[in-house]
């Protein structure tokens, strides 16, 4: 077998390694890396800067890849030096590596622009993992930060630095956003966008130093000006890394040259990715490194045939709700025509150039819908002379198999890992896939930015013959719709009660399962608009008391926060003795519970005791749990005490999917176990996270941060526009940490603490109008619901026996 | 045997049961709209209090673990395998007044 070297464990060196392992087996493969990971997706390094997806989740080829496909996998090594003659590879371990052919994927580093103080404790570049771990040790709310840099890598880094509460302001050396991509009216919606996030934008600002005392405290300008930043992230661009090519005498331009092959000037070293210059390109996207892996692996496996014959430059902005796209070339200029096509008030903004009568570029903002019809224009040079009338119009199609059907088979479904439909029909066909995540495995479809990832779906749907979808479970046999629909159905045919929906939509009777759950749609939809059905509840919710083995019932009153008195506990303790409670428990959610009450007895020892429903026996608000805080603790920096009782306040007596436990720290060390609530607030110093879905019942789950911000009014609306969206978004009985892996954390952002105002507003009204509603159901024992609601009936005669 | 006067109808929310204790024995009483049945408010697996149940049509749920009886016939619906029933009770509703048919369990057997 003849030894490959791989020197670079990134994207483009895996990717071709990959492509290199379905050719017949002529290799003994070592990978090099100097990073200590494993292959990961570079382009989501945004997302997991974000918090949209943790490191794990980036991961392209684990451990038990490289294991798998005899790889020799070492990690922390940079090769130092190649000696072409020798035909080895120098690591800085002092390993000698002999190869038969070397393949150089050493990728780009960032480029550090001749900025005093660039060497400052507090700046960062962005680029691999470790710069974003670094980053995200150092980010808190209200960190001043500034990033230099208005492309792409800088636009995505502040705004998934500004997600984790940081005051982040973008520092451009150019008049406008993205110039290398944008237009100059393209640009402009992209600034609005940018600056309606809150992130803040100086354009033509040249940084001349980066101030402070060893550490970064702020930057200064050419034209004299300076602003404050704790925190500096230099992202003006990347630089091939071409050292190690020089130095073994190869033919280096910017990048090291590559004919069509994929060969450099020496016949045994060959080099794909962003370190390579082709044609006089260096490309510093994801796309041409997958086309140029396919090549380099035919020509390096024998099979020299298939030709590179250069890339469009592709670039797609990865922030969510800024939509921004383009390709080719953009500019006006002489012999280039172009058409536009603007919505100033819903920010969409289209431009395609033409030349010759075929498209030479596009920008798509705010609508990307086209993206994949113009790319495919680009790609194959269509003459457009036919569609000039409707090129920014096409026809709709019917529907979105209509769509599938009419795309030619060469078309690109995945632009990033170059797969195209015919490809991959044919895998679903020869490998029998049915699930997305295999289509993913197989063909690598999606697995990039995975905006093709509906596509794929809607391929599978129409070509996979036993394709499975996350299934859509019905409710329930009685009412057999999805909860989705049966929400829709509530909500457009005006049906307020659980008999209307079960005698028009089911089978007329319903069930435990469906009932309760139609019950709370009903509730939710029409909110006070409607007669409450209490038949269709559980037993608990008919007495507000939770059911025993035995048939008593237990009575937990709301303790606010965990915050009780010496009057109040004297209460409980007399409430107990007085009915002769046969169990006095502290439960885990820093309440009380008395057990072993009958039925009849709950109106009383309500009235006795004086205090509101915990709702302990419900799918509703239970309980906020708090750690002490300022008050007491000597490391608390928020308030949890207060605002963990306003937060229990603003939110007790309602109800949802499923019961809703949350938790307010005051610190880090989250002593009351707010990441493992359905909603917790952790305080630190200078605000606040508010994060959701976390879980430690049934399922254990680490909460998904939502949003940080710096007052405690934020954390409160964010953790409101959560509940609620929760409240009316969630199928019944289904958790927050069920919900917000079935919705996907990005979304529920999107719709809640990012949405447009009037959203936010919206959902505030409707939680507001919801609890204005909402009493306190242990008052139901001055006017219980029905006179039998809590006792036995009495016989009018006795029984004789 | 003899049929007991229990109580009006309206004391007894539709689909909804009530208990109500006759002799030594506790009985659930259910307002199915068109009719009224009555079963032993014990469910034939831990004793679960039937009466505090959903109705699902003919058939009430026990609150504890979910079997389902059947109220007419006193069978159980779920699990499907038992052969165990509860003791029925005749109703009948006269004068918007909910009677019971009542024999205490020792007096039948004897």
């Amino acid at each position: 077998m003849e030894r490959l070297v791989v020197v670079g464990n990134g994207m483009a060196g895996m990717a071709c390694v990959e492509q290199i392992l379905r050719h017949e087996p002529i290799f003994h493969i070592t990978v090099f890396g100097d990073e200590t990971h494993v292959n990961y997706n570079r382009i989501q390094l945004s997302s997991v800067l974000a918090g949209e997806k943790d490191a794990d989740d980036i991961v392209l080829n684990g451990l038990d890849w490289y294991l798998e496909n005899g790889i020799d996998l070492r990690l922390g090594v940079r090769i130092t030096g190649v000696d072409p003659v020798a035909r080895t590879v120098t690591g800085d371990d002092g390993s000698v590596t002999p190869y038969d052919k070397l393949l150089l994927a050493t990728g780009s580093s960032a480029f550090i622009p001749p900025i005093a103080g660039a060497d400052k404790d507090g700046v960062f570049c962005f680029r691999n993992l470790n710069d974003t771990r670094a980053m995200l040790e150092r980010v808190r709310p209200g960190l001043k930060t500034a990033v230099i840099g208005g492309g792409l890598l800088g636009l995505e880094a502040a705004r998934g630095l500004q997600l984790r509460g940081a005051d982040v302001t973008v520092v451009h050396l150019m008049g406008s956003l993205m110039e290398r991509q944008l237009d100059a009216a393209g640009s402009k919606y992209l600034l609005e966008k940018i600056e309606a996030m809150g992130v803040k934008v100086l354009l033509s600002h040249s940084t001349t130093a980066i101030l402070g005392d060893g550490r970064a405290e702020g930057i200064s300008f050419v034209n004299g000006y300076r602003m404050e930043a704790d925190m500096v992230v230099i992202a003006v661009g990347i630089r091939p890394n071409v050292e190690l090519a020089r130095a073994a005498g190869l033919n280096v331009n910017r990048g090291i040259v590559v004919n069509d092959y994929m060969e450099t000037s020496d016949p045994a070293i060959f080099a794909v990715g962003e370190c390579v210059e082709h044609r006089g390109v260096v490309y510093g996207l994801v796309a041409p490194l997958y086309e140029q892996g396919k090549v380099l692996a035919s020509t390096i496996t024998g099979n020299r045939g298939p030709r590179y014959e250069g890339s469009i430059a592709e670039a797609r902005l990865k922030i969510m709700g800024v939509d921004v796209f383009s390709a080719g070339f953009v500019q006006d200029a002489a012999g280039v025509e172009s058409v536009r096509y603007e919505d100033p008030s819903l920010g969409i903004y289209k431009k395609l150039t033409l030349k010759d009568g075929r498209l030479a570029g596009v920008i798509l903002i705010g609508d990307l819908s086209d993206s994949r019809r113009y790319m495919d224009w680009l790609r194959s040079g269509a003459d457009l002379a036919g569609k000039r009338r409707r090129l920014l119009s096409p026809d709709l199609p019917a529907d979105a198999g209509a769509n599938v059907a009419q795309m030619p088979d060469s078309e690109t479904v995945c632009g990033c890992n170059g797969v195209t439909k015919g490809a991959i029909i044919d895998a679903i066909h020869r490998k029998r896939i049915c699930t997305l995540s295999q289509l993913k495995q197989s063909t690598r479809a999606s697995t990039g930015c995975g905006s093709c990832t509906d596509l794929c779906v809607s391929l599978l749907k129409a070509v996979a013959p036993q394709f499975e979808e996350d299934r859509k479970k019905v409710l329930c046999e009685c009412v057999p719709f999805t909860q989705d629909n049966l929400r829709e159905i509530v909500r457009s045919q005006k049906l307020k009660s659980v008999q209307q929906i079960l005698d028009v939509y089911g089978n007329g009777q319903g069930c435990e399962v469906c009932k309760p759950a139609l019950s709370y749609m009903v509730d939710m939809t029409w909110c006070g608009e409607h007669k409450e059905d209490r038949s269709a509840r559980f037993i608990n919710d008919r007495v507000h008391a939770n059911i025993q083995r035995d048939g008593t019932f237990s009575v937990v009153p709301r303790i606010r926060g965990g915050v009780t008195s010496p009057a109040e506990l004297r209460r409980i303790a007399d409430v107990a003795e007085k009915y002769q409670v046969r169990m006095v428990k502290i439960t885990g959610s820093q309440r009380i519970d008395l057990l072993g009450v009958a039925k009849a007895d709950l109106p009383k020892i309500w009235a006795d005791l004086g205090m509101p429903s915990g709702q302990a026996y419900t799918k509703g608000v239970r309980m906020v749990k708090t750690c002490v805080g300022t008050e007491f603790c000597r490391y608390g920096t928020q308030d949890a005490i207060s605002t963990g009782i306003e937060l229990e306040r603003s939110l007790e007596n309602l109800y949802t999917p499923h019961k809703t436990k949350m938790a307010v720290v005051g610190c880090p060390r989250n002593c009351a176990e707010a990441t493992v609530k359905d909603i917790g607030l952790v305080g630190q110093e200078g605000g606040w996270q508010v994060v959701v879905g976390g879980a430690a019942g049934k399922s254990v789950r680490k909460a998904d941060l939502l949003i940080a911000v710096t007052t405690t009014e934020e954390a409160l609306e964010a953790a409101h526009l959560f509940f609620q969206y929760y409240r009316e978004q969630a199928n019944y009985l289904e958790r927050t940490y069920d919900f917000v892996e079935r919705i996907g954390i990005e979304t529920v952002r999107r719709e809640t603490v990012y949405a447009s105002p009037e959203v936010r507003a919206g959902l505030l009204h409707r939680l507001a109008k919801s609890k204005a509603l909402a009493a306190d159901a242990w008052l139901e024992r001055n006017q219980p619901k029905h006179a039998t609601q809590f006792v036995q009936i009495q016989p009018m005669e006795t029984v004789n026996v | 045997m003899s049929w007991i006067r229990i109580t009006g109808t309206e004391e007894i929310p539709l689909r909804e049961g009530r208990a109500v204790q006759l002799g030594g024995e506790e009985v659930a009483i259910f307002n199915l709209g068109a009719r009224f049945l009555a079963v032993s408010n014990r469910c034939p697996h831990r004793g679960g209090p039937l009466a505090d149940g959903i109705v699902a049509g003919e058939s009430v749920v026990c609150p504890l673990h979910a079997w389902k009886v059947c109220l007419a016939s006193g069978e159980v619906r779920r699990p499907q395998e038992q052969d165990t029933c509860v003791r029925t009770f005749p109703v009948r509703v006269i004068d918007g007044i909910v009677h019971v048919q009542f024999v205490a369990e020792q007096a039948e057997a004897a």
